[in-house]
């Protein structure tokens, strides 16, 4: 048997955007273990229920996370829609759905940018984070922020979009369309890139089942689960299939996520199309009581929003179990058998969201 | 698209039952989705969600129990519940006993004991 070591990875490494900590046993430059540790960024945001109430909850769930802000403050108001019964009006649904889809379009971009910076391709970085930019552009139009919207509330959303800007919306989708056309072409046939992502990493469908692994990280191991299928918001009335692939290598991964971009602009479209006129939220009288648990699609995977009440304004219980931290275990599984040099490449396959994970 | 959407089910289960009910779920193939505590009443309220990717159901088991009473951990069937079981007890301080992989309470590196029971 070869000697072991054991190597110490991050929380500070030049390929994580966040801090997350690995002890990496390892024979020679194989990895055949690996133990986790988080907590760095802790901060405690659910324990917030104490001092705000259900309403100011939703700016705070919106923190939680810098890229997939929007959808955590959407789940957070569906739960609690749920619990009082609240039917939000079809505009408000559509326009939530849309700026939630404009959302997986730019952490995909995001994503795609860190891998190709993961795999020592600067330019293409360059070139998927310029594209992300417009997607942040139409995001500043169409609600006023960048990164944190606050358009969502319990009810409904606080904008409306009107068609101006839905015109500008679709000549941006539709550029960042052709030019993802081009920048597909070195994703999925440059040599280079294949020689790194292709058959590394490889989860299979069963064991990507056993893990619990969830969003583009299972459906790239062959599992069609996607919580759009469930109905919220405006998916009901849209078309789509889900995106998967049977390999589960880390070039499914990728190859995945960029057809997920496609079918994000392509329910963009759907929207703009089919949105109705009328309100975007309906008022909500009275406090919660009861509880939901809410599981919507994020641009990683399924997220849980459980929220408690005792019919106060302030809410007992507030969860968020997001999709990284389920594809934890799913990461451990992938890096057995894995080269060192492998391991930060894998670790963000995993679209890893460590702010996300410990809220 | 086909929507399926059947709703959340909860299930109420009675203390030392709880092994039983997540060995079937396992046996059904069903996916752990999350596991998480809230505090009321002075009780542990503790839910093991589980999912049907097929059909999205989705079942909550709720067990509730006072706060030093012991829990076994369910990684023998569900590995990964490692992490949830970790953070709940790292934050609500429930007795969870035999986990495969146990933090001691260094999960999250807080200082204070079960910061998510109201003092």
């Amino acid at each position: 048997m070869a000697k072991q070591s054991i190597v110490p990875f991050g929380p500070q490494h030049p390929v994580l955007p966040e801090p997350i900590h690995l002890d990496l046993v390892l024979e020679d430059e194989t990895v055949v273990e690996a133990i986790p540790s988080i907590g760095f960024v802790h901060r405690g945001l659910e324990s917030l229920v104490e001092k705000k109430d259900f309403n100011e909850m939703t700016y705070v769930i919106e923190r939680t996370c810098g890229i997939c802000s929007f959808m955590h403050g959407m789940g957070y108001c569906e739960s609690v829609e749920h619990i009082m019964n609240v039917e939000v009006p079809d505009r408000g649904k559509y326009l939530r759905t849309i700026w939630a889809e404009l959302s997986r379009v730019h952490s995909h971009l995001l994503w795609l940018g860190l891998l190709a910076d993961g795999f020592g391709f600067e330019s293409l970085f360059y070139q998927c984070w310029r594209m992300r930019e417009k997607v942040l552009d139409v995001f500043e139009l169409t609600t006023g922020g960048r990164c944190i919207f606050s358009v969502n509330k319990v009810g409904g959303v606080l904008k409306d979009i009107n068609d101006d800007m839905f015109k500008v919306m679709l000549d941006v989708v539709n550029g960042i369309e052709e030019e993802l056309k081009v920048i597909k072409k070195t994703f999925l046939f440059d040599y280079t890139v294949e020689s790194r992502l292709k058959g590394v990493g490889v989860l299979t469908k069963e064991q990507a089942h056993n893990l619990g692994a969830a969003g583009p990280f299972a459906r790239a191991s062959g599992i069609k689960m996607d919580m759009r299928t469930t109905g919220y918001a405006a998916y009901k009335d849209l078309d789509m299939e889900i995106v998967t692939s049977e390999v589960g290598d880390s070039f499914a991964r990728c190859e995945v996520r960029i057809g997920e971009i496609f079918q994000a602009i392509d329910l963009i479209r759907q929207c703009i199309a089919k949105i109705p006129a009328g309100e975007i939220s309906t008022i909500v009288k009275g406090n919660p009581n009861g509880e939901y648990f809410m599981r919507l699609e994020q641009p990683r995977g399924e997220a849980v929003y459980y929220s408690k009440a005792n019919g106060s304004k302030f809410l007992e219980r507030m969860r968020v179990r997001t999709p990284t931290f389920a594809n934890i275990p799913g990461l451990l599984e992938t890096l057995k058998g894995a080269d060192f040099a492998d391991v930060p490449l894998l670790i963000l396959t995993i679209d890893p969201c460590i702010s996300c994970t410990e809220r | 698209m086909e929507i399926k959407n059947p709703g959340n089910v909860l299930v109420e289960i009675e203390h030392g039952t709880l092994l039983g009910h997540v060995m079937a779920f396992k046996n059904q193939g069903l996916r752990l989705s999350q596991i998480c505590c809230a505090y009321s009443e002075e009780k542990l309220h503790l839910s093991y969600s589980f999912a049907n990717d097929d059909t999205n159901e989705y079942t909550n088991l709720r067990l509730v129990i006072d706060k030093e009473t012991p829990v076994c951990s369910i990684t023998e069937f569900y590995p990964y519940a490692f992490l949830y079981e970790n953070e709940m007890k790292e934050l609500f301080g429930v007795n969870i006993q035999m986990i495969n992989l146990d933090y001691q309470n260094k999960l999250y590196r807080i200082n204070e004991e079960a910061p998510f029971i109201k003092k």
